[in-house]
């Protein structure tokens, strides 16, 4: 006999924890037999993947920085998804941030002064504001769908960095090849430990947690940014407009991304490159889903994710799997993890399938 | 059957991690892009796998590596875990490869086409213009429209080298050809290059030459019945009539060499700008088109290359507006040529700024 | 003309990918499911097709396997989506990570093989018309197929009692399931068929596009392909229109580059996209048509025992 899902009665509280434990299981049993396809110890192959990169100071850091734009980006995409805005383009507006950020950076080159990183800051988030202000004037507006706006404009905003970068941007003694100066000493954020390179955006980034789950849980932003999830018609019967709700959510994105942005080049990368982000605009909307659109949940699955890119390093190094090995391994992990909630609002059920459910 | 393989799977796997020598000599590669992507990381590897073969030492290597904050973590942890010399093989890692040799003096490193060096850090890279140089010669004697398409990456300074290179040597033999240059503001993407390659045919090219990884261009002029050149490998099979020649990088020889010098002791901080003569670039066979009297032509250029009476920059060189910028005798100087940033007379368009 | 028949010819290689993947996610999107593995789909059809091209030698053999290759990744999906109600969002995207990665571990010997592509097809006759002839009736079989599908698709979603029972699990399931039709089983056949033609798309690219297999070759057309759905509006024959605009204007830049236009080059690679959103801020005005045509439960999961 199959076994069926059956819809609980109340959702289960201990699943709400315990479906990520099963999760994780069942990628390392899934994981186990990829690496015993690819010829490497299994063991050697998850120690590497989820101890080693644990294992130090140094490797502990490099997960901070790692999740920092993940969870910044994640936290504010949640909202934005609960209110069923689909801004799939903050890769877009991470780049724009980061060229207004980084343009202040250069501007100030050869100054020094504690003002230059909030202006950083503020400019960044401008710049992904600015950007995703595209989106929700298109879409509230003209009514064109967000979806295809904002990561056309991810496009768009790529293209224009690399313009910028073999153009005005490009280091004047740098003969001539497409990368910024290094920023100042006082462009830089300060780091959190010395001799690792956690900077203070990782606590930019646990105050976005807070706020986000300030907001959710404790505003009536939050409670309008739901009702307009779960039934957008009814905005307008709760005495607030939609589009409200869309301009707020967009920007909110957008905002983050760009400060996400500006992080990463004033605090790991250090100058103004072609390419800023290795995707974190697209991978945050997984962390952000993987999170259950829960700012604390996304934390996690910001880490997580994390995680398995140094992991993925790692096991280059040690094992010499391809890197094509990480994204199977990823994509298997994300699957478990994506599958395993349904433990809280359903049970398996061996034996014949109750009357009423429909089963597959 | 399954389990038996399994089994010895896991057991020659285990035998592998209880095996590592401590005072063996270890290598690193740190690639941008993936291996498979029959370009120029994937000729670089082929230089690692020659490396492994000739001095029978251990090698790693982290592909795909995004030219931005992972880098530094890449080449730190490699730098940590028991690599005596580390290249990293992108111009992006430049930067990362000097904070990282910073904290690991005794650790050597390696930076392909860069321009920074420490005590521990050497820089190395390839004249492929020497390449473009002969590529042009033949283009010049075998295009009949007189007019040639040059399919082009992003607009740094070794792709203008390339450019410039070429047409010089073009309009040397053919006075009256010109280059017509397509961007496609990416290293790799066959079908785009592959639709800038048409898009120049049907501009009435008909030589093609490209500074991209695919071999997706040549396919084009195959099927159309137009000439390419290869890049980066011999790319023969991709266009059996097609392709005239072929740049080829040939890293194995460098690598040998320089981890050899760590083994001895030997290895010292170094500029390295190797080209024909040291056989870092080469030249694929001439297809079955070209002429007799061409080849003779090319090879002898090639000849005066590597003896040193051809420099690709020679003088008089012209630039777009027609202004004379280098005069009979003199030569671009490797300083000038590292930043090359203009077009040379010959050349249609202007470099996206 | 000498230069546009040319050009169009070029077009028409660019869209065909495109085309397949837009269709068989649009057909998806109707059933209310968003699958963002498009590109995921698309790139295993792509390395399984040439797999297949290389050790059958058959084209048709190829085309199977990789429609095949489409199935099981969208089968993958499928599985998680709807059987263990995993958010549509998310897996997608994972779908995409693993599918990049499984292609490029199966592909690893298939690097730097050649394969001459696929024949072209003349239609007897028509074949030999001046202009219309060379453009339309000297093709491959694939790009006849995408054509077809169009019709196909349009005439299914609007014709048939299946294409209307389809739409109205993607406008409201609740109802449909009250009037007895399994969403389910709806939903998953509208995702394998998403897959199917994602596959085809693959195949497209490593069999005639650029015949050869690389890593990562789809190099974004399955996200490219999901915002054409969105800007066609959910209308197969607009799909088609989008499409051959994006893959027009694509190929233009290239051929305003080689004339010699003074504009930078990352400026003419914008164009595409942004003609794309200038395009879809003018048509997306009439607001009663984009609702007439949106399947109004896309991306909400489906509780049949609710």
């Amino acid at each position: 006999m199959w076994p069926h899902l059956v819809r609980r009665r109340l959702p289960s509280k201990a699943m709400v924890y315990l479906s990520p434990v099963l999760a994780l299981v069942l990628s390392m049993l899934a994981g186990i037999i990829l690496f015993l396809i690819m010829g490497v110890s299994p063991l050697g192959a998850l120690h590497a993947f989820f101890i080693e990169p644990l294992s130090s100071v140094y490797g502990l850091a490099e997960l901070g920085v790692k999740a920092t734009p993940l969870v910044l980006i994640g936290v504010a995409l949640a909202l934005g998804f609960k209110a069923g805005v689909w801004n799939i383009g903050a890769e877009g507006q991470l780049t724009m941030g980061a060229i207004c950020g980084g343009v202040v950076a250069l501007y100030f080159y050869d100054r020094e002064g504690f003002y230059i990183i909030p202006l950083m800051l503020g400019a960044g988030v401008f710049g992904g504001v600015a950007w995703a202000a595209i989106v929700a004037f298109l879409r509230v507006r003209f009514n064109a769908n967000e979806i295809l706006t904002s990561l056309m404009l991810s496009y768009v905003a790529g293209l224009l960095l690399n313009m910028l970068m073999h153009g005005p941007l490009k280091d004047p003694d740098g003969f001539n090849f497409p990368e910024s100066r290094q920023f100042s000493d006082s462009a830089l954020l300060p780091l959190l430990q010395e001799g690792t390179r956690l900077h203070i955006g990782a606590i930019i980034a646990l105050a976005a947690v807070a706020l986000g789950w300030l907001i959710l849980s404790r505003t009536l932003l939050g409670y309008q940014i739901k009702v307009a999830g779960s039934a957008p018609a009814a905005c307008e019967h709760a005495g607030f407009s939609h589009a409200k709700i869309i301009w707020t959510t967009l920007l909110l994105g957008g905002g983050m991304a760009g400060l996400a942005g500006t992080i990463e080049v004033a605090g790991p990368i250090g100058q103004l490159l072609p390419n800023i982000s290795p995707g974190y605009g697209f991978t945050a909307i997984i962390v952000a889903y993987v999170g259950r659109l829960h700012p604390l949940g996304v934390l996690f699955a910001g880490l997580l994710l994390a995680l398995t890119y140094l992991g993925g390093e790692t096991a280059q190094i040690q094992l010499n799997l391809p890197v094509a090995v990480t994204g199977v391994f990823q994509g298997l992990l994300l699957f478990f993890l994506l599958a395993s909630d349904v433990l809280i609002l359903y049970r398996l059920q061996f034996g014949m399938a109750a009357p009423a459910v429909e089963t597959s | 059957m399954l389990k038996k393989t399994l089994f010895s799977l896991v057991l020659a796997a285990a035998l592998a991690v209880g095996t590592t020598a401590a005072a063996e000599t270890k290598a690193a590669f740190v690639y941008v892009g993936p291996i498979g992507d029959h370009g120029y990381s994937y000729q670089h590897d082929q230089g690692r796998l020659a490396l492994e073969k000739e001095l029978g030492i251990k090698t790693s290597y982290v592909e795909s590596v995004p030219e931005g904050a992972d880098a530094e973590r890449v080449i730190r942890q490699l730098a940590s875990s028991g690599h005596n010399i580390i290249f990293t093989t992108s111009f992006g890692f430049m930067n990362p490869t000097l904070k990282v040799a910073k904290q690991f003096k005794d650790i050597k490193f390696e930076h392909a086409t860069g321009y920074k060096r420490a005590d521990n850090v050497s820089t190395y890279s390839a004249r492929f213009y020497e390449g473009r140089t002969i590529l042009g010669t033949i283009a010049g004697k075998m295009t009949k429209s007189n007019v040639v398409g040059y399919i082009a990456s992003f607009p740094i300074p070794e792709v203008i080298r390339g450019i410039d290179a070429f047409t010089l040597a073009l309009r040397k033999v053919n006075p009256a050809a010109t280059v017509k240059v397509v961007w496609v503001n990416s290293w790799f993407d066959p079908g785009k290059e592959g639709d800038a390659a048409k898009a120049l045919i049907d501009q009435g090219v008909d030589i093609i030459t490209q500074h991209t990884d695919s071999p997706a261009p040549l396919q084009v002029a195959e099927s159309r019945g137009v000439y390419a050149f290869g890049q980066a490998s011999d790319m023969k099979a991709f266009a059996p009539k097609a392709q005239l020649t072929s740049i080829i990088d040939n890293w194995n020889n460098y690598y040998i060499d320089r981890v050899k010098a760590v083994m001895d002791g030997t290895w010292t901080s170094t500029d390295t700008w190797h080209g024909l003569k040291q056989g870092m670039v080469e030249m694929a066979p001439y297809g079955d088109a070209v002429p007799a009297d061409v080849r003779q032509l090319a090879d002898g250029v090639k000849q005066a290359i590597i003896d040193g009476t051809l420099h690709p920059f020679q003088g008089p060189i012209k630039n777009q507006k027609g202004e004379l910028v280098v005069k009979a005798g003199e030569v671009i100087s490797d300083a000038d040529l590292l930043g090359l940033n203009w077009y040379v007379e010959g050349v249609e368009g202007s470099i996206p700024k | 003309m000498d230069l546009l028949i040319p050009a169009m010819l070029t077009i028409i290689t660019a869209a065909t990918p495109l085309l397949f993947a837009a269709l068989g996610e649009m057909v998806t999107e109707k059933s209310g499911v968003l699958n963002l593995g498009v590109e995921g789909m698309m790139v295993m059809g792509a390395i399984i097709g040439f797999i297949a091209v290389h050790a059958s030698g058959s084209v048709t053999v190829a085309i199977f396997a990789a429609v095949l290759a489409g199935i099981c990744m969208a089968a993958i999906f499928a599985l998680f989506v709807l059987t263990f109600h995993a958010s549509q969002v998310p897996t997608g995207l994972a779908l995409t990570i693993f599918g990049i990665g499984l292609s490029a571990l199966m592909g690893q010997n298939m690097v730097g093989i050649a394969y001459g592509g696929m024949p072209k097809i003349a239609i007897p006759g028509l074949a030999a018309l001046p202009v219309v002839g060379t453009l339309f009736f000297q093709q491959d079989f694939l790009v006849y197929l995408s054509i077809a599908m169009v019709a196909a698709i349009h005439y299914f979603l609007h014709k048939t009692r299946a294409g209307l029972i389809l739409r109205a699990v993607g406008d409201s399931h609740d109802a449909a399931h009250a009037m007895g039709y399994s969403v389910i089983k709806i939903r998953f056949m509208a995702i394998l068929f998403g897959g199917a033609m994602a596959g085809l798309s693959g195949a497209y690219l490593s069999l005639a596009y650029s015949p050869m297999w690389v890593e990562q070759m789809t190099a974004g057309r399955g996200w490219i392909a999901l915002a054409l759905v969105v800007f066609a509006c959910w209308r197969p024959v607009r799909v088609l229109f989008g499409a051959y605009l994006f893959g027009g204007i694509s190929i233009l830049q290239l051929h305003a580059q080689a004339l010699g236009i003074g504009i930078p080059s990352q400026v003419m690679s914008m164009l595409p996209y942004l003609a794309t959103i200038l395009v879809l801020v003018i048509i997306s005005r009439d607001v009663s048509k984009i609702k007439l045509n949106a399947p109004a439960s896309l991306g909400r999961p489906f509780h049949p025992s609710r």
